[in-house]
């Protein structure tokens, strides 16, 4: 067994939700300069050019990138092989938002109840998504997240003759209904199968992943270049302001699914799609 | 071209304005959304007055992240404007100057600009850090234990601004989307 202190769980997780809220990852860095190119609207050039220009405020005078700096969303994929030691490990991710949001001058968005809304003050809970896996490592993940864009986010229960043009109807309806409510160019995150929580958890994955990469599967890979394309053709622009630069791009999960069902969610992040990831 | 106006703003400057203009705004703004509106409702059913003179003033749908020693404010850009929809018809009765949030509003909303000649701005969401430059100075004025939905008043500088929703209605989310469809 590996032994990981509480302590430096804490002490990443805070670190992370500090990076994550100042900097995007390169690939998403890469995909704002190639769509200035790509956009045929003067305005939405001139709104591209002003996103960029914020991330650079961002990162030189440590501004958050957005005001809503979210709720914390992690990830933990912890190894079978590792010994957490010191205390409760949820104590110690919440406990890392806790400080990261105080330390990094972030905006403290959660409330207690979603009926009484009280806020927490100090942007806890986080959502935890733990998953158990080979190894003696902890993979985090901390995806903090906006709620302009998660309160356009749509689950679908489809049936299975709806078959793939279901799916594509059921992304192109949850990415016109938003529109310009949640901040695009937008990233869509698409989980499709399993159940009805298992699909959406996918979705909510499928935001983390590097832009660069493609699904593995052939089916997949080019559905996600299909939705790109005709979310594109949509005409919704940078900022809803009309435009050729609707998504940055499609990410699709799958999993196997019931044999009467076939669960589709659609997890919408704005251009501001946050993640910080390290390895313990 | 930029158009340039101060706030607070007129009918007469309001009208002149026209969907898919480019605005540089300077002036005083003040901040409220979804905890701040509920609250202002209240004040208003009980017969109170609201905390400031909304009269031909510019309500920006804003929280800000705390600000950083030396700074005014935080990231300060817009949030979601139909969160607001229940509340925005009678403020805009009581003779609200304009709106500067993101995303699309309710035809009670339209309805409403229309009646009173008022008008709908976005500015970029997503830009808090860039937008957070153009305010000069913050001072909570109501509902200070709403944290980041207090009331504050804000003096901003070219503050940069789209208008979304003109006094006639035209909505540029509608028309400017199809142009691009392809």
């Amino acid at each position: 067994m590996r032994s990981i202190s509480v302590s430096e769980i804490t002490k990443q997780i805070s670190e992370m939700c500090i990076e994550a809220n100042h900097f995007l990852s390169p690939d998403m860095k890469k995909v704002f300069d190639s769509s200035i190119e790509k956009e045929c609207s003067p305005l939405g050039k001139q709104i591209l050019g002003q996103l960029e220009e914020n991330l650079v405020i961002a990162g030189t005078d440590r501004i958050p990138i957005c005001q809503d700096t979210g709720m914390a969303v992690v990830f933990m994929k912890i190894g079978q092989e590792v010994s957490i030691e010191g205390g409760s490990l949820a104590d110690a991710i919440n406990q890392g938002v806790r400080e990261g949001y105080a330390n990094g001058y972030l905006r403290k968005s959660v409330v207690r109840d979603p009926i009484e809304r009280e806020n927490t003050r100090d942007n806890t809970p986080a959502v935890i998504h733990y998953d158990i896996v080979p190894g003696d490592r902890i993979d985090i993940m901390v995806a903090p997240k906006g709620f302009g864009s998660e309160n356009m986010s749509r689950v679908f229960m489809l049936k299975p003759a709806d078959g793939i043009d279901g799916v594509r109807n059921a992304v192109l309806t949850a990415v016109k209904d938003a529109g310009p409510n949640a901040c695009p160019p937008m990233v869509v995150g698409v989980g499709i199968g399993g159940t009805f929580e298992k699909c959406a958890l996918m979705a909510k994955h499928a935001l983390t992943r590097n832009l660069e990469e493609e699904s593995p599967i052939p089916y997949v890979r080019e559905l996600e270049k299909e939705l790109l394309k005709e979310i594109n053709c949509l005409g919704i622009g940078p900022g809803g302001l009309g435009g050729t630069v609707t998504a940055f791009a499609v990410n699709i999960e799958t999993y196997p699914t019931h044999i009467a069902g076939l669960p589709v969610a659609v997890n919408i992040c704005c251009h501001v799609n946050r993640h910080a990831h390290r390895v313990l | 071209m930029n158009k340039r106006i101060k706030a607070p703003i007129s009918r007469e400057e309001a009208a002149l304005l026209k969907a898919g203009d480019y605005v540089l705004l300077s002036g005083t703004i003040y901040t409220a959304r979804d905890a701040a509106h509920k609250r202002m409702q209240e004040a208003l059913d009980k017969g109170e007055a609201l905390p400031f003179d909304i009269r031909s003033n510019i309500i920006y749908y804003m929280g800000p992240s705390p600000a950083r020693e030396g700074r005014p404010i935080g990231s300060a850009g817009p949030t979601t404007a139909s969160r607001m929809d229940k509340y925005t018809p009678q403020l805009l009765d009581l003779g609200m100057g304009a709106m500067i949030g993101k995303g699309k509003r309710s035809q009670a909303v339209i309805d409403g600009i229309i009646r009173n000649g008022s008008v709908y701005f976005a500015a970029v969401g997503g830009a808090g850090a860039l937008l957070s430059k153009r305010i000069l100075s913050s001072e909570v004025i109501a509902y200070e234990d709403l944290g980041t939905e207090a009331i504050r008043k804000l003096e901003v500088e070219d503050f940069p601004v789209v208008v979304v929703i003109d006094s006639e209605g035209n909505n540029l989310y509608e028309t400017a989307i199809l142009e691009y469809q392809r």
